[in-house]
């Protein structure tokens, strides 16, 4: 039977379109226009031109933000995906084992951001928390507070706690969609475990774990609540990544105008990023 | 209704209007030759009208960064670039 085309199917997305006009676009409009002017309230704007621009792009505290934020993205994804494929390798794949893993490692993602930053930081802390105390009593110099490392470590093992659980239920969704057939073929082979890993479980999990990875990456790339909450972004402006730094700029200065133009750069850079994230993978999937 | 909230220029409209306008005319080209003409180009990998279109103006956008942080704030010259790194890439990406 030759399928019927329609047109009409279109005006089912209209609701999607209207609401992302609203959500997305009309605000991006309204960055881009507040990027080019200057304003100190009552709605009066100064044209400014490039001006923001130029000393965004060239001001040394947006570059070490830069810098702070691809190091923390970088090493979000280099513990996270591994540590996600490993945890969900060992899951259970039949039996009461299979709910109690699931439910526990939805757990986290349950948790909103501002409670995730506030626990980490009571849990660090050396005086009542249970890690920081334990540390203390253990004579290991941790304090989360004065110590640049500290609060990248605790920021870094907090994001991981937070988010490995998102990396381990997609891959696991990848894992348990690949028929017995392969793994009966592997087994009559004699193939290692590694083999069977190799060319069976990642090529299936490539999918899900591109959708990871770039969920991961964007996510860790705009990070904002927890480490706000837990470090504020210092000591110094050690964990001051780029969103935190913009919020500096657009409510704790009032500059709207350089925020603006911070925030085009920023959103720039995502898409750069995520783009080729994005082609890289999928362009290598289709190659296999 | 008012839209002064959204601090409208006359220079970020023609931009705004500029980028409907593209739109409009690869839907009218898409119409026309409709498929998107997917082709693997000098990346290496698939790509449509669309993906052709995204990449000129990201690249566009980088340009001009480029320019105003290495140059000055005359965008010109970074204009012409990029309308001929746009047309670089609709020919052999």
């Amino acid at each position: 039977m030759e399928k019927t085309w329609n047109n009409k199917a279109w005006f089912l997305v209209l609701p999607v379109l209207l609401l992302v006009a609203f959500s997305a676009v009309i605000p991006l409009m309204t960055v881009v226009n507040y990027s080019v002017q200057d304003t100190f309230g009552n709605n009066e704007f100064f044209w400014a031109g490039t001006d923001w621009f130029t000393e965004i792009l060239k001001s040394a505290r947006f570059w070490e933000a830069l810098q702070r934020n691809l190091l923390f993205s970088f090493i979000i994804l280099a513990l996270e995906i591994p540590l996600g494929i490993f945890i969900a390798l060992n899951m259970p794949k039949k039996g009461i084992g299979v709910p109690i893993c699931l439910v526990l490692m939805a757990l986290p993602l349950l948790i909103p951001w501002n409670v995730v930053g506030t626990i980490w930081q009571v849990f660090g802390r050396v005086d009542i928390g249970l890690l920081g105390h334990t540390l203390e009593a253990l004579g290991v110099d941790y304090n989360y507070v004065r110590d640049p490392i500290d609060a990248w470590i605790t920021v870094i093992v907090m994001d991981v706690w937070h988010w490995t659980s998102l990396v381990v239920l997609l891959c696991y969704a990848g894992l348990v969609s690949i028929p017995d057939a392969y793994y009966q073929a592997a087994k009559i082979d004699g193939a290692s475990r590694w083999s069977v890993f190799r060319y069976i479980q990642l090529p299936k999990m490539k999918r899900v774990l591109l959708i990871a990875v770039l969920l991961r990456f964007m996510d860790s790339f705009m990070i904002y609540t927890e480490p706000f909450v837990v470090t504020g972004g210092g000591p110094g402006n050690s964990t001051t990544f780029l969103s935190i730094d913009l919020v500096k700029t657009a409510v704790g200065q009032f500059d709207l105008g350089p925020a603006a133009a911070m925030s085009i750069v920023y959103f720039l850079i995502i898409l750069l990023l995520s783009w080729i994230f994005y082609t890289v993978m999928t362009s290598s999937d289709a190659d296999t | 209704m008012s839209f002064s909230w959204m601090a409208w220029t006359l220079p970020t409209a023609l931009f705004f209007l500029t980028i409907l306008a593209l739109l409009i005319g690869m839907s009218i080209w898409e119409y026309f030759a409709p498929g998107g003409s997917p082709r693997t180009g000098i990346l290496r990998f698939e790509t449509t009208r669309g993906d052709r279109l995204f990449i000129s103006l990201l690249g566009a956008a980088f340009i001009h960064l480029a320019w105003l942080g290495l140059i000055g704030p005359n965008l010109w010259w970074a204009l012409a670039i990029a309308v001929v790194y746009a047309i670089g890439v609709f020919r052999f990406v």
